[in-house]
């Protein structure tokens, strides 16, 4: 209305050029009919360059922002263990030279970080992540340029990709050793306390079905976003439900939040006792003695008695900036490094899909703190031993119950009857 | 009224366009085209900001809404074009056997996403500028009601984790209106599009801020009663300046999923649209240029010195802001006038302070 027809006319008409000289410069590419649309197969060649007496590994970790409280701490334990295996040797005889990026508890920052380490630092594996939104960036780009990317957090399972290495517990190494060990004390109703994001929503999803089956009563599910703190007006919802145990999905700061409004609802472990599977050496001295009591499922803990666990305690805490303590995201991510020089070593190159290969067709094993582990070539997960620990006045773990050998890995609970096998099929082949 | 001659915004313009288009992807790498297609995605949104908020007075505040819509939108076409015929994984996870949402549905067409993309922020932001403008809703109510409302949206996609993805987001597209986004030539192709996109939207505003509309749009800006009394409606202008700025955020946010293959609540919410204006108010938001070159100086910034300083670069931020506001109230862009002169600045490039007294004093009232 305000513009001459003459003026909207060049107007139109310089957009339309400028959009048209964009599509026709780069109508090459591939379209979806052209079948190239597989996993990795149209990533450029890797930039990795071992001519050097030094390999490039990069490590992707929250060091700003929410997560960053957790996340340096995994990053301070994989300096820790790129050291070791420096001064021990390197891996293939090569030193570790680490590139450490800020994810910034951001997940597209996660997903450019990944592809800067993968295309301008050509680094040879990528170790990080914690939270599985930020896996969940990651994933894409790793399976885009073939890279490999080592993520240390139990997690909530289903899924398997070739270029990701699961060191953390999935779903029948933590969740369901825990629902077994609440049956074992005669559990009848159970409340779910969780983040609102997706562990915590699936994890839900899969404890009700096995909940279903081992003839558990829900009595109510409640979720709180991530960055917020206040529980009271769930917990009262809690202590009207009056549940044998509260299952705690709750990530990160948050839990500090609902433990507070537990106790000052006067609820207390000889009642209404809590399992959680986020709590750890590492969170519980932030709860203080209103924690004290209840228990929390992990594969270790720092009062695990093995041949290695002693060492990697004291190596620990004498590493600078170190908390401490150790924890089970820690010491998985300690493995996550040593894993990846057994499978180079094993496979005798940096390459990709020669250490796929080798991971397939050869048994590699770590004496990590936890024990011997070793891992599935196929769902590369790693075996695990199943612990519960119930917290002690000096925020350590007294294991009450143990899994009778390593659980082996099963991500899509393929071995469970109880979850329904059409689900499983769709989501083996989804996306998104 | 002086005015920069034509011929010096559009050779700036087309010095602009040769340098993106042309130039940078042939001398830079994969890694930094997509991060400078990102930065063009900023850009377009700040180009909006510039009109709105430099011309138009109106300190948009939560630019992220639009951002969302358009970004959303190419989302869910992106998820259900990779998906198929199946039900997106995520929301498997969360309920296996419940059907796709009803809303998602008409996202399966690429006609109607890409309508979705222009009319949605446009039936928006004239609903809602509508509604504010003529009630005479300005000043700081009008950016805390904004702001407000971007909080409210993160919130909400946050907590609709099965409908929308929730905190972690949609990602992982494998296709890209038939094209393979992983094939290296239709990246660059999606970054064109944005880059050639960027240039449009400065065309149009180049020719906004030349037309009788940018002039009542910068006299609105500096004296609304007066406007008014002279016959016309200033709502009505602010309207249109508050549509446009609205597309071009959803326009931006549109290209940004396929670029940066992801989108979460954290990209849209209260601090991303305040990054978006801090991009702005950098660069010089009265001027054709500066608010696109502030708002990928800013892009730039969290790309390299974030990665070098992670800890350090929120405090440059903040800091740069502050020299930038103290010094140059209008932005970097207007340094070389100042040392200079050579060029002649119209007033129109020279805004008034976001909130003068006399427009505070009138808040009280």
């Amino acid at each position: 209305m305000f513009t001459t027809s003459k003026r909207l006319r060049a107007l139109v008409a310089t957009g339309a050029i400028g959009t048209t000289m964009a599509l026709v410069l780069a109508g090459c590419g591939a379209r979806a009919s052209d079948d190239t649309a597989g996993a990795g197969s149209s990533a450029a060649a890797s930039c990795v360059d071992t001519s050097g007496d030094t390999i490039k590994l990069g490590f992707l970790n929250s060091l700003t922002g929410g997560m960053a409280i957790s996340e340096k701490t995994v990053s301070n334990v994989l300096h820790m263990a790129a050291d070791e295996i420096n001064t021990s040797g390197g891996i293939l005889g090569k030193k570790i030279q680490y590139v450490q990026e800020d994810g910034a508890t951001d997940w597209p920052t996660f997903a450019e970080k990944t592809e800067k380490l993968l295309t301008q630092d050509c680094v040879g594996a990528i170790f990080g992540g914690w939270t599985s939104s930020s896996r969940k960036a990651v994933k894409p780009v790793v399976e885009k340029l073939n890279g490999l990317f080592f993520y240390p957090v139990q997690y909530e399972g289903l899924e398997a990709s070739p270029n990701i290495y699961y060191t953390g517990a999935t779903t029948n190494q933590q969740i369901i050793p825990a629902m077994d060990f609440l049956a074992s004390k005669g559990v009848k109703t159970l409340f779910l306390a969780g983040s609102d994001y997706v562990f915590p929503r699936t994890a839900n999803a899969i404890i009700k079905l096995y909940a279903a089956k081992l003839g558990i009563k829900i009595v109510g599910e409640e979720y709180v976003p991530l960055d917020k703190d206040d529980w009271t007006s769930q917990v009262a919802k809690i202590v009207a439900a009056k549940p044998d145990f509260i299952f705690n999905t709750i990530n990160g700061s948050s839990n500090v939040g609902f433990i507070k409004a537990y106790y000052d609802a006067g609820l207390t472990p000889a009642k209404t006792p809590i399992i959680s599977v986020s709590i750890a050496e590492e969170e519980a001295p932030a709860m203080g003695h209103a924690v004290t009591g209840n228990y929390a499922s992990w594969n270790y803990f720092q009062s695990l008695k093995t041949d290695t666990n002693p060492k990697f305690i004291q190596s620990w805490k004498a590493y600078p900036n170190s908390s401490g303590v150790t924890s089970d995201p820690m010491e998985a991510a300690y493995i996550s490094l040593y894993l990846y020089k057994e499978l180079v070593e094993a496979a005798g190159s940096f390459d990709v899909n020669a250490v796929n290969a080798a991971a397939k067709s050869k048994t590699i094993t770590f004496d990590a703190p936890e024990g011997k582990v070793s891992l599935n070539g196929t769902n590369h997960h790693i075996s695990k031993p199943g612990h519960i620990g119930q917290i002690n006045a000096n925020n350590q773990f007294d294991i009450v119950w143990a899994s009778d050998k390593f659980i082996e890995p099963d991500p899509y609970l393929e071995g469970y009857d109880w979850f329904p096998a059409d689900i499983r099929k769709q989501l083996a082949g989804a996306a998104g | 009224m002086t005015k920069l001659k034509p011929w010096i915004s559009l050779s700036g313009i087309g010095m602009f366009a040769v340098v993106l288009l042309a130039v940078a992807p042939l001398v830079l790498t994969d890694h930094w085209l997509t991060n400078l297609g990102k930065y063009c995605c900023w850009a377009i949104a700040a180009v909006g900001i510039g009109l709105a908020w430099g011309r138009g007075g109106m300190l948009v505040m939560g630019q992220g809404v639009f951002f969302a819509l358009g970004a959303y939108a190419m989302a869910m076409h992106l998820t259900l074009e990779t998906a198929g015929d199946r039900v997106p994984g995520f929301m498997v996870l969360y309920d296996p056997l419940a059907p796709l949402p009803a809303f998602w549905e008409p996202f399966r067409s690429a006609g109607f996403t890409l309508l979705a993309i222009v009319l949605l922020p446009v039936i928006a932001a004239g609903i809602l500028g509508y509604a504010l403008f003529k009630r005479r809703v300005k000043g700081a109510y009008f950016a805390i009601l904004t702001q407000a409302l971007a909080v409210a949206l993160a919130t909400l996609i946050s907590s609709t984790i099965r409908e929308t993805g929730g905190d972690t987001g949609l990602s992982d597209f494998k296709l890209f209106f038939g094209f393979v986004l992983n094939d290296p030539a239709n990246k660059v192709m999606v970054y064109l599009i944005a880059a050639g996109l960027l240039i449009v939207c400065l065309l149009a505003v180049w020719q906004f801020y030349r037309s009788r509309f940018g002039e009542l749009l910068v006299a609105t800006r500096d004296a609304e009663e007066r406007v008014r009394f002279l016959g016309y409606d200033p709502a009505n202008i602010k309207l249109v300046a508050f549509v446009v700025s609205a597309l071009m955020a959803s326009i931006g946010g549109a290209m940004f999923v396929p670029i940066v293959g992801i989108i979460t609540p954290a990209e849209i919410g209260a601090a991303a649209s305040i990054l978006m204006i801090a991009g702005v108010a950098f660069g010089g938001r009265a001027s054709l240029f500066g608010p696109a070159l502030g708002a990928m100086a800013v892009g730039w910034g969290q790309s390299s010195l974030g990665s070098t300083w992670p800890d350090g670069w929120t405090y440059i931020l903040g800091l740069l802001f502050v020299v930038v506001i103290l010094l140059l109230p209008n932005g970097l862009s207007s340094l070389p006038a100042r040392f200079t002169g050579w060029t002649r600045r119209s007033p129109a490039e020279q805004p008034a302070p976001a909130f003068d007294a006399a427009e505070l004093e009138e808040v009280r009232s």
